[in-house]
């Protein structure tokens, strides 16, 4: 069965009087523990395909089935539960919340869960000590260096061990060096049965994942995987 | 997310802009404290006056010669033109009613002393040794009126400090004699000083003699007042009842007395300036629904502020009712400081007023202090809906592109 599958995705965005297709006919089917590279130039879609992935927004049209289930008809408070257990999310911001310290952040998804606090200092120790951030536990993000703050916003995306990690640009703000530690960070951890999918303008990047997707015009003008049948429906 | 967690959150956050945080607590603090001081001030007010008429005397009633027309002009008023005297005899008889403790009658006129020398004049009350438990009067010098028969009465006086320290300067007056009117009274006791006078008799610059000697010397057989206490506070109404009663038989079925409590007089002023604190709390709350509406504009730079960490929080799983938990609490947290603040504020600034006018009781009443902490708390809250909903409802894609 298929982590994810996607059939006949529409999202419409309304511009004032023109109407632009962010995404239209979009079939993709996503196995567990697949290394996916969404690409293509800004305005393509990609970013908007990554946003209905995380269920942080609605297709217009199509279904998006997670895990076998149909998650475009859940209620948000359904969607956010699945957001909770089953998405994780690194953003090229990092979004770290900044009067927190990084084992708070770390702690944030479980503490919006509801899981009591014993059980979290538990698992933010050893998630702290997976990613060498041992020694950084009661710093606050501006005291940490950029490559330091994307671990700790790993850390934060796996801590509730989803089916799937959703990577957008995730070394957009980081030098060459840091940002091949936070990739060879993700691939190690897609190595361990995480499902990664990447969105990345970066060819270098996008080259080492296992499938390439090439958006352009909110359209799938790639799929490395089935290369003749997503440019066949053009 | 555990309450505890809501708590916490709320707490880091509020504290993380301790400039926005503090002026919202100060405004809400300022609101609380205008409230306690200003309603310390009117019930304070209305205990100086309360204990004033206290000081009349204890369980006191007082019967008037005469009907007040409270009703205004009728028929029935107009038909009995002239009310009988109040005399002592009618003083005497109520003293054998079962509810009272002491009777004291009370005529008054304003006479001459002549004595030491000097000259000047003075309000003479005649009355009976029974006065001065009733008024509950300390004496400085000698002893009070005797008791006796209080139609006859010895030629003895009692007089006011004031009295004393003009006429005599302040040498021990008792066993002095002195010419009151045409009278010659010798001098039995000096009053300690009240300083107090209510309807502008000062009893400091008073002569007392008994009842019999007033009369004969304005030349009357009428009471200006009787004075009644009741043995007990509870009793007050069926003293009322029983006087008027009992003078009502004695008047030929007339009922042509007014029979008035201090209680009654009490009440009055305390309901008066009961709605005037109320009023002055009304006032000062308007500085609460401010502080409400301040709180809220804090709470909507907060949700402006904060835009994409609640982006983030939504992309981490939080329900929309997560976040409007969070920030009502942070709301709620900033409200209920300020309240806190607000309220030793107040209670510090009513010290303040005790210890500048000592003789003012300016305690905030409780209803006050309620109030005012509820009304703040509810004003926060009612106010932190309106961004807490905002917050809930923002569009996480749209928030996480904010910085």
């Amino acid at each position: 069965m298929d982590l994810i599958r996607l059939t006949g995705i529409e999202r419409v965005f309304h511009l004032g009087d023109s109407v632009v297709h962010a995404l239209s006919r979009l079939d993709v089917a996503i196995e567990a523990g697949e290394y996916v590279a969404i690409m293509g130039p800004s305005g393509s879609g990609k970013s908007t395909l990554l946003n209905l992935l995380g269920l942080l927004d609605r297709p217009d049209a199509g279904s998006y089935y997670l895990e076998g289930r149909d998650v475009t008809t859940l209620t948000p408070d359904e969607q956010a539960a699945v957001r909770s257990q089953r998405i994780g999310f690194v953003f090229q911001s990092f979004h770290l919340v900044p009067r927190l310290t990084a084992a708070e952040n770390v702690a944030l998804p479980m503490m919006l869960a509801g899981i009591p606090a014993a059980q979290r200092a538990q698992r933010v120790t050893q998630a702290l000590k997976d990613f060498g951030l041992d020694q950084r536990a009661g710093h606050r993000p501006d005291q940490l260096s950029g490559g330091q703050r994307q671990r700790v916003a790993i850390a934060r995306a796996t801590i509730m061990q989803p089916a799937v990690l959703l990577a957008d640009e995730p070394t957009g703000n980081l030098d060459r060096a840091t940002g091949d530690d936070v990739i060879h960070l993700l691939e190690a951890l897609n190595e361990r049965g995480m499902t990664l999918i990447i969105v990345t303008h970066d060819p270098k990047i996008g080259s080492r994942a296992r499938r390439q997707l090439m958006m352009e015009d909110g359209l799938l003008r790639h799929d490395s995987a089935r290369p003749s049948a997503a440019v066949a429906e053009t | 997310m555990r309450k505890a967690d809501v708590l916490r959150f709320a707490r880091d956050a509020a504290t993380a802009y301790p400039l926005r945080a503090s002026l919202s607590v100060l405004a809400m603090a300022i609101g609380v404290a205008a409230v306690v001081v200003l309603t310390s001030l009117g019930d304070g007010a209305r205990r100086y006056v309360v204990e004033q008429f206290s000081s009349l005397g204890s369980n006191l009633v007082i019967v008037l010669p005469g009907r007040s027309a409270t009703g205004g002009f009728s028929p029935a008023n107009a038909m009995t033109t002239t009310p009988r005297d109040l005399t002592v005899d009618d003083a005497a008889a109520l003293t054998r009613l079962p509810a009272v403790r002491r009777v004291a009658p009370l005529t008054a006129g304003t006479s001459e002393i002549n004595a030491n020398g000097r000259l000047r004049e003075v309000v003479v009350a005649g009355t009976a040794s029974t006065y001065l438990e009733i008024r509950s009067f300390k004496i400085a010098q000698g002893r009070f009126l005797p008791e006796a028969d209080w139609n006859r009465g010895a030629p003895v006086a009692v007089i006011g400090a004031k009295i004393q320290e003009e006429i005599f300067a302040g040498r021990p007056a008792v066993g002095e004699l002195i010419r009151l009117g045409d009278r010659r009274l010798r001098i039995v006791g000096v009053l300690k000083a009240t300083g107090q006078g209510v309807g502008g008799l000062n009893t400091d610059e008073v002569v007392f003699v008994p009842v019999g000697i007033a009369q004969g010397m304005f030349n009357t057989h009428t009471l200006f007042r009787i004075l009644i206490e009741a043995k007990s506070r509870d009793q007050i109404e069926e003293v009322k009842r029983e006087v008027t009663a009992t003078l009502k038989t004695r008047h030929s079925g007339e009922e042509d007395v007014t029979v008035i409590t201090q209680d009654a007089v009490l009440a009055t002023f305390d309901k008066l300036l009961r709605a005037l604190t109320a009023a002055v709390a009304g006032i000062a709350a308007i500085s609460l629904a401010v502080a409400g509406i301040l709180v809220m504009n804090v709470m909507l730079v907060a949700v402006t502020q904060r835009t994409a960490e609640i982006g983030l929080l939504k992309a981490l799983g939080a329900r929309g009712d997560t976040i409007r938990n969070a920030f009502m609490a942070e709301a709620a947290m900033l409200s209920l400081v300020g309240a806190l603040t607000g309220y030793g504020l107040g209670l510090f600034g009513a010290f303040v007023l005790r210890q500048v006018y000592p003789v003012f009781p300016a305690y905030p009443p409780d209803w006050a202090v309620v109030a005012a902490l509820v009304t703040s708390l509810s004003t926060g809250l009612l106010f932190g809906i309106m961004p807490a909903r905002r917050a809930a409802r923002l569009d996480p894609v749209q928030a996480l592109m904010k910085h």
